[in-house]
């Protein structure tokens, strides 16, 4: 099969994406790897159900998401504890934002329901409108709407006790605790 | 038609100090959420295109017509 080479590049384009989304779903990069490959390869094997001129970014977000979840149902039990998986396999961040503070968060994002987190995900980091989410997770704008609110506010409930801690006598306790992860 | 009553404009705010204090501390924290959710995001976007997935591009671009394309 010969791919055009417009839209290779646009496929193309949109791997680093692909993958950043891949790792939030599975908390794992080579699995994430594995899936990024996987839907390049259903991409172009149903290229022609694609319409030129649509959303490419969205409709990969799309495959890739469907087949995660196809192969979420088969290995559950692995990937169930993705708490620990997720918080470990991101790699650490440049300290721009504190060593410290970037495991509570990630700790806390990995405590969210799958479907809040990937909705948070798609529209406040990989950029995608509420209508673009609603698309690639089959469902109704104003269900992502509310699984944004939801993750939103429940991360902001979670760091918020964090940052009352900060001040606090107990933060340095807690952040040699918080070491064991590595 | 009914003329609004005065009362009832919308420039009225009851209690907007204890507000804005809510929601100027919730603010910031959306506004951390935003950049970390954002940190973690780029920090893989950043890697760019690993060899994997160009090479893997361009050996299907080689490889035989199995079909028609279009």
């Amino acid at each position: 099969m010969s791919v055009d080479p417009a839209l290779r590049d646009q496929i193309l384009a949109a791997i680093p994406s692909l993958r950043a989304f891949a790792i939030s779903l599975s908390g794992n990069v080579d699995r994430a790897d594995d899936l990024v490959q996987e839907t390049i390869l259903r991409a172009l094997a149903n290229i022609q159900s694609f319409q030129p001129g649509t959303n490419l970014p969205a409709w990969l977000f799309t495959i890739l998401r469907n087949l995660f979840r196809s192969e979420y149902r088969k290995r559950r039990r692995e990937v169930e504890d993705a708490d620990g998986s997720l918080a470990e396999t991101l790699k650490s961040h440049p300290d721009q934002i504190g060593r410290v503070e970037f495991q509570e968060f990630r700790a806390a994002l990995a405590q969210l329901p799958a479907e809040q987190r990937e909705a948070l995900i798609l529209v406040g980091a990989s950029g995608f409108s509420y209508e673009e989410a609603a698309d690639i997770c089959e469902c109704a704008v104003g269900t992502i709407k509310s699984r944004v609110n939801r993750a939103r506010s429940r991360l902001a409930k979670l760091l918020e006790v964090d940052n009352i801690d900060e001040f606090g006598p107990d933060h340095a306790t807690r952040a040699v605790l918080m070491r064991h992860e590595n | 038609m009914r003329t609004p009553k005065p009362g009832k404009s919308p420039s009225m705010q009851p209690d907007a100090m204890s507000q804005k204090n809510a929601s100027g501390l919730n603010r910031e924290i959306q506004n951390k959420i935003g950049q970390q959710l954002r940190a973690i995001y780029d920090d893989v976007v950043q890697e760019g295109v690993p060899d994997r997935f160009a090479d893997l591009l361009k050996q299907l671009d080689k490889a035989p017509a199995e079909g028609k394309s279009e």
